[in-house]
């Protein structure tokens, strides 16, 4: 390690907050915390912006993982900290943890990539999509970082079988009309449901939005279409049930739109039981979704050249704020504390020492071993940062193909129920495919993402491969078929049963974590195992609020909301 | 737009208000000045653009472009560029109108005209319209324009009907999509295009697409509405064909001879008082051309001149579903021991033509035989006068086995049978029976109950020989639909009204539980009077006449009846009791004008007048202002102009025995008013006439 600092020095020293890290959550808390006239610097040891959020180039993509999966050990300093320069001042030595293990990368068709990988974004996080009435979307109208993204529409999304194929997902009015696999009544049965939860919401909404005395009349109306307290606070499922959903109509509300992740039928096994409140949420964001933005055909868009333009976005609108940014900057960072145990800066692999009121972390930092340090009990004031013992897995995949899984469906997400791969499948499959007209890959080529939570790693990529196979034809997996698979490999575009030919895969585990926080240090949290950005962004702003109790979120300066929307491109 | 709330209005500042509309009062006058004069100059054009472009509700400004562009055609006729430009032109105007009002019949109505100049690429006119569209995909406008260009350009209905495919897969509550369908799929079967020969295919294939919509949004109507346009071409006959008639085949009519028919004292199951004895055809639709040279008469006596055939039907159009002439029966020549035979032919010469232009058919044949008999004289003459009484104990029911046999030969015989028609409808039948097991499955919601109860209707309207299935359902149905959509209970009540008629006049026993005889103490019980008894059964709408051509006397009484249409087609009615119902006018009984038998009438216990402002003669087909035009008014009575209804419906009736307290339009002057235009009459209000 060098003692010269590679970059000049960084001035000024002091700041309200440093921010470690550009992940989302990072740098959403760094433009909101710039626009409220904080000064912030923003660092992040790698070249690029996004952190976990990133989206890479194949080799970057590759670079990255590698270094940062497991086994840990590599990234530990060594070396006992260096001192402070004010001896006032102790010093934790953090440890870069890795997030991510159980790396595997298979290439096909190495020569047909190689010349093309740098024209490849793939996301870390994937896969992941944004619902266009999305929190998410909201704050980016809000704090005007929308303006730096444009967005592509998803044109359709299905739920998969074992065999490979897909219907159509019935999620709206006009889809359950077109929808060829369900019968009569089933539409009838489906679209009531969805009516049904229409019209609590639109009571729910007008009870609240209405003066009491004025709605005396109105509200005995509106109570009957309001689904009953008990019913609200029962499991989702059971509801389905009482409502008298056939079990093909529940899986697709309970998987395909409420977007639940694990088996919601077996309450047993499952800890993640959906209740029907949040059930009936959830459903009313997918609704609220579809035509909020008239060139979005579906409830679901994703950021022209990947997901990695949204921390990106927050990025320039903070430094747009006045937030500095270094990168690539070699952090190793070691905090520094005053005798009195408070918080006091952080110290640079350079040697610079930067002092901030706050400090906000990537979620891979982690304090190292407790005995390293030279105060036990300060140690134990930060034992948060401490790598927990998670249990809680994704298991995320990315495949690049040369043809759509759909024709003539570039974009498209797939969704696995649980039990529908085969009856020990426990969490949902999720399978995201963008193709090049989102600027991720070169035209006529496609990058599917794959995830599915899990306790077990090998688990979790027995369900990948399921779904990979369903999905995808292998160019040299089956011994049996030796011939034709050297012709798959010649030929990849022409697959067996008109199933794209798998050219590249990446299968790797990611750890999920949430939020840590003690005084004036905050851990951010780790990309989530879901489909959309709310719960990220949910605790983002958790985190913003306990950071800055009295501070304002992206305080409404011009509402220019309205131009906004044209920016998903169609 | 549809569904969309209406955004209140902006508050603007008054003065900017006014001093728009003062711009625009200026542009208007000037633009009046340039027309009166005859200015078609490039700026006084373009003057008359800048105020379509603000207000294109100015029919005037349209008009005068028009003759703005008649003018400069004719000066640059030879040059094709400056044509174009000159219409180009207008075009763009009227785009630019459309945009500020989408729905101006001026703007549209002025690039139809640009158009049919033979002008503009038709693609650009199709692109329009889809921007159009996108923006209200239901806009009659747009949709009437888009048929105008398709006709224009030649497109294809096929084509089209692709078209409304993609708009009702994009928003299936699209009313003008499916009334497109309706048309275009009309137009198909009838040229038989490749695809569309056998209506039955086109029809089930156009079935499972409304089901699909219809099971997706029970609550969306217009899927409703284009399957209730299935249904009815799926049970609509396409061929004429006679239904009934009277008299029925093979019966035998007893008259009195010559000698008594003006005493009325014949009291078989028949009689007439007349010497004109009625023929009535019923068809299954409403057909022209029934003269006497497409239905020959032969009967056993001379006839002293072709007969005369009248349309029964209120507007004055040619054609009915029941025509009826007269047979005169001369007085001399007959033999009252002997029987006439009676053949009516029907249809075997060519000119009897449905609405629609098919031609009738299947030539079908009537006989009968006619009796002169010599009755018993009664006794006293009091019974020619006698009041006739509805009251229950007047009348007596037949005991099982006791109906006379020409009586029962005649309820057995009431439909005429068409064989034609029974094979014809098996894939109707077919269609509908899967309909029905299909929409069994929505009967938990209102319109699943409707369609289930029209489905079941339809069935048995295919099948008019068989005796209805189904019509408890049917009327359990209509009943749950009063109950649970009450803003529509009055729909639903003539639905059940005609489902129960049919349920009541479908067999011999049911109609036979029905019919009584009439006998007061003045009247003996061998020359009692038959009365068929529909009292009290709660109906408001009639229906299924062509089972009661026969029927002379009838009692309606305590039912909630507002319209008597098509009781005209009762030719031999001679008593009739209308007391108890809902009754609001004399319109409401104008079928009464074509009953020129009757003879005792009572239309007491009515809202008659009630009314100040008559509203019904808005929903009946023919409202009776149509036809005052040809009302002889020069009689003058006394109070015809403040009782001119009950005046036109009553004038010229025989009435004998007249029945109208218990209606607010009674008072003194107005039984004085009937008594002076019912020279006739004998009885008023029980009360007899001097």
């Amino acid at each position: 390690m060098s003692e010269l600092p590679q970059y000049p020095p960084i001035d000024p020293t002091t700041f309200d907050l440093i921010v470690i890290g550009t992940g989302l959550p990072e740098s959403v808390i760094a433009a909101a915390a710039s626009t409220s006239g904080k000064t912030v610097l923003h660092l992040d040891p790698h070249p690029f912006y996004g952190s976990h959020f990133a989206s890479l180039s194949i080799p970057e993509f590759n670079s990255f993982l590698n270094s940062n999966s497991a086994p840990p050990a590599s990234q530990s300093c060594p070396e006992t900290a260096c001192p402070s320069d004010d001896p006032n001042l102790s010093i934790i030595n953090l440890n870069c943890r890795s997030l991510y293990s159980d790396l595997e990368i298979s290439s096909f068709s190495p020569t047909l990539l190689e010349e093309c990988s740098r024209k490849f974004l793939l996301d870390l996080a994937g896969p992941r999509v944004l619902f266009c009435a999305d929190k998410a979307i909201d704050l980016m109208l809000k704090s005007e970082a929308s303006q730096y993204v444009e967005f592509k529409s998803i044109d359709a999304s299905f739920i998969g079988d074992g065999d490979g194929a897909l219907l159509a997902v019935p999620d709206s009015r006009a889809a359950i009309f077109k929808d060829k696999s369900l019968s009569l009544i089933q539409k009838n049965q489906l679209m009531r449901f969805l009516k049904l939860v229409e019209g609590h919401l639109r009571a729910t909404a007008a009870s609240v939005g209405t003066d009491v005395n004025q709605s005396e009349k109105g509200e005995e109306r509106e109570t009957a279409s309001r689904i009953s307290v008990e019913d609200l606070e029962s499991p989702f499922v059971d509801f389905l049930t009482k409502m008298k959903l056939p079990a093909k109509i529940k899986s697709i509300v309970l998987y395909a739109i409420a977007m639940a992740d694990r088996d919601q039928e077996n309450k047993e096994i499952s800890k993640q039981v959906l209740k029907t409140k949040d059930g009936v949420d959830r459903l009313a964001l997918y609704q609220s979704s579809i035509g909020r933005f008239a060139n979005a055909s579906g409830p679901f868009i994703y950021p022209i050249y990947g997901q990695g333009e949204l921390p990106q976005a927050f990025c320039r609108r903070a430094a747009v704020k006045g937030c500095i940014y270094v990168s690539s900057v070699e952090i190793n960072p070691n905090l520094e504390f005053q005798s009195s145990g408070n918080y006091k800066g952080v110290k640079l692999a350079s040697g610079q020492e930067l002092f901030s009121n706050k400090l906000l972390l990537d979620p891979a930092f982690t304090k190292s071993s407790p005995t390293s340090s030279p105060d036990d009990s300060l140690c134990a004031r930060f034992d948060f940062l401490t790598a927990q013992n998670v249990k809680s897995k994704v298991v995320k995949g990315i495949c690049i193909t040369k043809s759509s899984l759909k024709p003539d469906v570039p974009n498209l997400l797939v969704l696995y129920p649980p039990q529908s791969l085969y009856p020990e499948q426990s969490t949902t499959v999720r399978v995201l495919q963008i193709g090049g007209n989102s600027a991720i890959c070169p035209m006529g080529m496609f990058v599917i993402y794959l995830s599915a939570s899990c306790e077990d790693v090998a688990e979790g990529k027995k369900l990948l491969n399921r779904a990979m196979s369903a999905l995808l034809s292998f160019p040299d997996c089956s011994e049996s078929s030796s011939i034709a698979s050297e012709e798959n490999v010649s030929h990849p575009v022409g697959a067996e049963e008109g199933k794209p030919t798998l050219l590249w895969s990446a299968l790797y585990a990611q750890e999920l974590q949430t939020t840590g926080q003690s005084d004036c240090i905050t851990s951010s949290p780790t990309p989530d195992g879901d489909l959309d950005y709310n719960s990220v962004f949910h605790a983002t702003l958790e985190l913003f609020q306990t950071m800055y109790p009295d501070t304002d979120l992206f305080p409404a300066t011009n509402p220019s909301d309205e131009h906004s929307g044209e920016n998903a491109e169609s | 737009m549809h569904g969309r709330p209406r955004k209140p209005l902006k508050p603007v500042d008054e003065a900017a208000v006014a001093a728009k509309a003062e711009k625009l009062r200026a542009l208007q006058s000037e633009f009046l000045s340039n027309h009166q004069n005859k200015i078609y100059s490039k700026e006084a054009v373009e003057l008359s653009a800048k105020l379509l472009e603000i207000n294109p509700e100015l029919y005037t400004a349209w008009n005068y472009r028009k003759l703005a562009v008649q003018q400069n055609l004719a000066q640059c006729e030879s040059d094709p560029e400056s044509v174009n430009s000159i219409l180009n032109e207008e075009l763009k105007v009227v785009e630019n109108a459309l945009r500020q009002n989408f729905k101006s019949y001026g703007a549209w109505h002025h690039r139809k005209w640009v158009l049919e100049k033979g002008h503009s690429s038709m693609d650009k006119e199709l692109g329009l319209l889809d921007k159009f569209q996108a923006m209200d995909a239901r806009n009659f406008h747009a949709w009437n324009y888009r048929r105008f260009v398709a006709a224009l350009m030649k497109r294809s209905d096929e084509d089209e009907l692709e078209h409304t495919q993609n708009m009702i897969d994009k928003n299936l509550s699209n009313y003008s999509a499916w009334h497109n369908r309706s048309v275009l799929l009309s137009n198909l079967m009838k040229k038989a295009a490749p695809g569309f020969t056998s209506k039955d295919e086109v029809l089930t294939r156009e079935y499972e697409l409304v089901r699909e919509a219809l099971f997706t949004d029970e609550d969306d109507q217009s899927g409703w509405f284009y399957h209730l346009w299935l249904l009815d071409q799926t049970v609509r006959s396409e061929f004429p064909l006679l239904v009934s008639s009277w008299p029925v085949e093979g019966s035998d009519i007893s008259l009195p001879a010559a000698d008594y028919l003006d005493g009325c004292a014949s009291m078989n199951v028949f009689h007439y008082s007349s010497r004109n004895f009625p023929l009535v055809l019923y068809f299954n639709q409403s057909v022209r051309g029934v003269n006497s040279s497409t239905v020959s008469v032969s009967c056993g006596f001379n006839l002293n001149a072709d007969l005369i055939w009248k349309p029964l039907s209120s507007n004055d159009s040619q054609s009915a579903k029941v025509w009826a002439t007269h047979l005169a029966i001369p007085d001399a020549e007959l033999h009252s021991s002997e029987a006439y035979q009676v053949e009516v032919k029907v249809g075997f010469s060519q000119g009897i033509v449905s609405t629609t232009g098919v031609a009738y058919g299947h030539p079908s044949q009537i006989s009968f035989q006619l009796h002169l008999q010599k009755a018993p004289v009664e006794s006293g003459q009091d019974s020619r006068f006698g009041r006739i009484q509805w009251k229950d104990d007047c009348f007596a029911v037949y005991e099982p086995g006791s109906a006379e046999p020409d009586l029962v030969n005649l309820l057995d015989n009431l439909t005429i049978k068409n064989e034609v028609e029974s094979t014809a409808s098996t894939w109707q039948a077919r269609i509908i029976d899967d309909e029905t097991n299909i929409f069994r499955d929505l009967l938990d919601c209102k319109i699943g109950k409707l369609t289930v109860a029209r489905l079941l209707t339809a069935y048995n309207s295919l099948r008019p020989l068989d005796k209805p299935v189904h019509c408890k359902e049917v009327l359990e149905l209509y009943s749950e639909l009063m109950k649970l959509d009450p803003s529509h209970y009055q729909y639903y009540k003539d639905n059940h009204s005609l489902v129960l008629l049919q349920q009541v006049t479908s067999s011999k026993e049911s109609l036979l539980s029905r019919c009584f005889h009439y006998r007061d103490s003045t009247l003996s019980t061998n020359g009692s009077p038959l009365c068929l008894r529909l009292n009290n059964l709660g109906i408001s709408q009639l229906g299924s006449f062509e089972k009661l051509l026969w029927v002379q006397m009838l009692d309606l009484s305590n039912n909630e009846l507002q319209s008597i249409e098509g009781l005209e087609a009762l030719q031999l009615l001679s008593q009739l009791c209308l007391s108890n119902n809902k009754f609001r006018s004399f319109t409401a009984l104008e079928s009464l004008r074509y009953l020129k038998s009757l003879k005792v009438l009572d239309i007491s216990q009515n809202e008659i007048g009630s009314h100040s402002i008559d509203t019904t003669r808005y929903l009946f087909r023919s409202p009776l202002s149509h036809s005052v035009g040809s009302c002889d008014w020069n009689i003058n009575y006394l109070s015809s102009k403040t009782y001119w209804e009950a005046f036109f419906v009553l004038k010229d009736m025989g009435l004998t025995q007249l029945d109208v307290a218990g209606n607010a339009i009674t008072s003194k002057s107005f039984n004085v008013f009937l008594e002076k235009l019912l020279p006739t009459l004998k009885w008023l209000d029980g009360v007899e006439v001097n």
